[in-house]
């Protein structure tokens, strides 16, 4: 499953109203680290699809979103659970050590 | 069995794979799974390669250089590097999955890593504030008032490049003179946004959940104070990447792996290392390169100094797995 892209207009629903726990993968086409990242996103969301949804947000088109929730450093990857920010993770990481970082909600 | 085994995604590495492939080692190349392609990936216009009198871009050039390496048979694996195992006839290599991958040869070509201040508040307000790619972090800084730390070409680009967003950008740097290299120095003297603080180091990081200032120490007088900012962009150079080898490989005073005059050859038989990993000096992409090359002939020389049979092993098993 690959993650979904969400915009300004559909934040509510797939992210703050979600009832599952979701990642927003902050993201943008010229960031290398975040091109890099992405792949394994995808992976993690096929492996824990019953758990956690994976969604990623383009910081370029939507810099609204990217000001309010403070980024400044991208991947930036945001896990919310009822529509509160629980954790968040910066830079693309090797797929165990992001597993082991986002343990607590794939489990 | 492979013949060949190349660790690192930089120049050096995709170099060293173009040569061996050519030289039909069908060579396996461990890329890493988030830095493939290594530090050129987070650069933008790469203007002193040759053969580009455009400029290319870092991630375009990287690419280029693995499909020229594919071309010839080098199969690329996204996957970290865990352990390594340099001693002995057989060479083993671990990567992040589990998998173990057995070769004759290994070329280490793991690059260098970005230093960082060594700063209490540095981890805690990283990403906060605090990073070490402006091409992936500038456009973050939108009217902000910003600094680099560092005299070097990279923070002289990271500087230049940050002034299409920053409103202003600080160079902060230790010494009254840049290392960078006059192209670069003039390029950021010549821009209206940027100002240079001499013979200052960052003291520490101000702020409580994002980057509010620096505290700056005269490097010459030891007199503190304080700069007001929205991001702070640490330029100030890489250490070797050598922990996969490190007590298996002789390392030089530099940090660097240790090698035998010009050639590539470390201190274990069968165990060559290319680029950065090797080179305190010159560290570009274009000596990465060539120190690739300089690595894959060494290995191609030493696997015709081995016995038939052992070439013959790591022949047949090969073979064996491109059937499978």
């Amino acid at each position: 499953m690959t993650a979904r892209a969400v915009t300004e207009a559909t934040f509510d629903q797939e992210v703050i109203n979600n009832e599952k726990t979701v990642l927003v993968d902050f993201w943008a086409e010229w960031c290398g680290p975040c091109r890099a990242v992405s792949p394994i996103l995808d992976q993690i969301a096929h492996e824990h699809a019953d758990k956690l949804d994976i969604v990623k947000l383009n910081v370029d088109d939507h810099p609204g979103l990217a000001a309010k929730y403070q980024i400044t450093s991208i991947p930036a990857m945001k896990v919310f659970q009822k529509g509160e920010v629980v954790k968040t993770v910066i830079g693309a990481k090797p797929k165990p050590a992001l597993e082991a970082d986002l343990a607590a909600y794939l489990a | 069995m492979r013949q060949i085994i190349i660790i690192g995604s930089g120049p050096a590495g995709y170099t060293a794979a173009i040569y061996a492939a050519r030289a039909n080692l069908q060579p396996l190349l461990i890329a890493s799974s988030v830095e493939a392609g290594g530090e050129l990936m987070n650069t933008t216009d790469v203007e002193n390669f040759p053969g580009f009198p455009e400029g290319v871009q870092g991630p375009d050039l990287m690419t280029k250089m693995q499909e020229q390496a594919e071309r010839f048979g080098t199969e690329v694996v996204y996957d970290d590097v865990s352990a390594v195992d340099l001693t002995g006839p057989i060479k083993t290599v671990t990567l992040g999955s589990g998998e173990t991958h057995e070769a004759l040869a290994v070329i280490v070509a793991t690059g260098s890593a970005y230093r960082k201040l060594g700063l209490s508040d540095e981890e805690r307000l990283s990403g906060h504030g605090v990073s070490w790619c402006a091409t992936c972090d500038g456009f973050f800084f939108k009217g902000k008032t910003i600094a680099v730390v560092g005299g070097g070409d990279s923070a002289m680009e990271e500087a230049t490049f940050l002034t299409r967003f920053a409103s202003k950008v600080y160079v902060i740097h230790r010494k009254d003179t840049l290392r960078a290299s006059k192209i670069m120095q003039e390029r950021a003297f010549a821009n209206d946004k940027i100002e240079f603080i001499w013979n200052s180091e960052v003291a520490g990081i101000l702020g409580a959940d994002a980057v509010e200032g620096v505290q700056l120490r005269d490097t010459v007088t030891g007199v503190e104070s304080t700069l007001e900012l929205g991001g702070l962009f640490v330029a100030i150079g890489n250490d070797p990447r050598t922990h996969l080898v490190h007590g298996q490989l002789d390392l030089t005073p530099d940090g660097t792996i240790s090698v035998g005059g010009r050639s590539s050859k470390t201190s274990q038989a069968g165990v060559f290392a290319a680029g950065d990993v090797v080179d305190p000096t010159y560290r570009q992409a274009v000596t990465a390169a060539a120190s690739g090359c300089v690595s894959a002939l060494d290995a191609e020389h030493y696997l015709s100094t081995l016995p038939q049979d052992l070439l013959a092993k790591a022949s047949e098993t090969e073979l064996a797995s491109v059937t499978n």
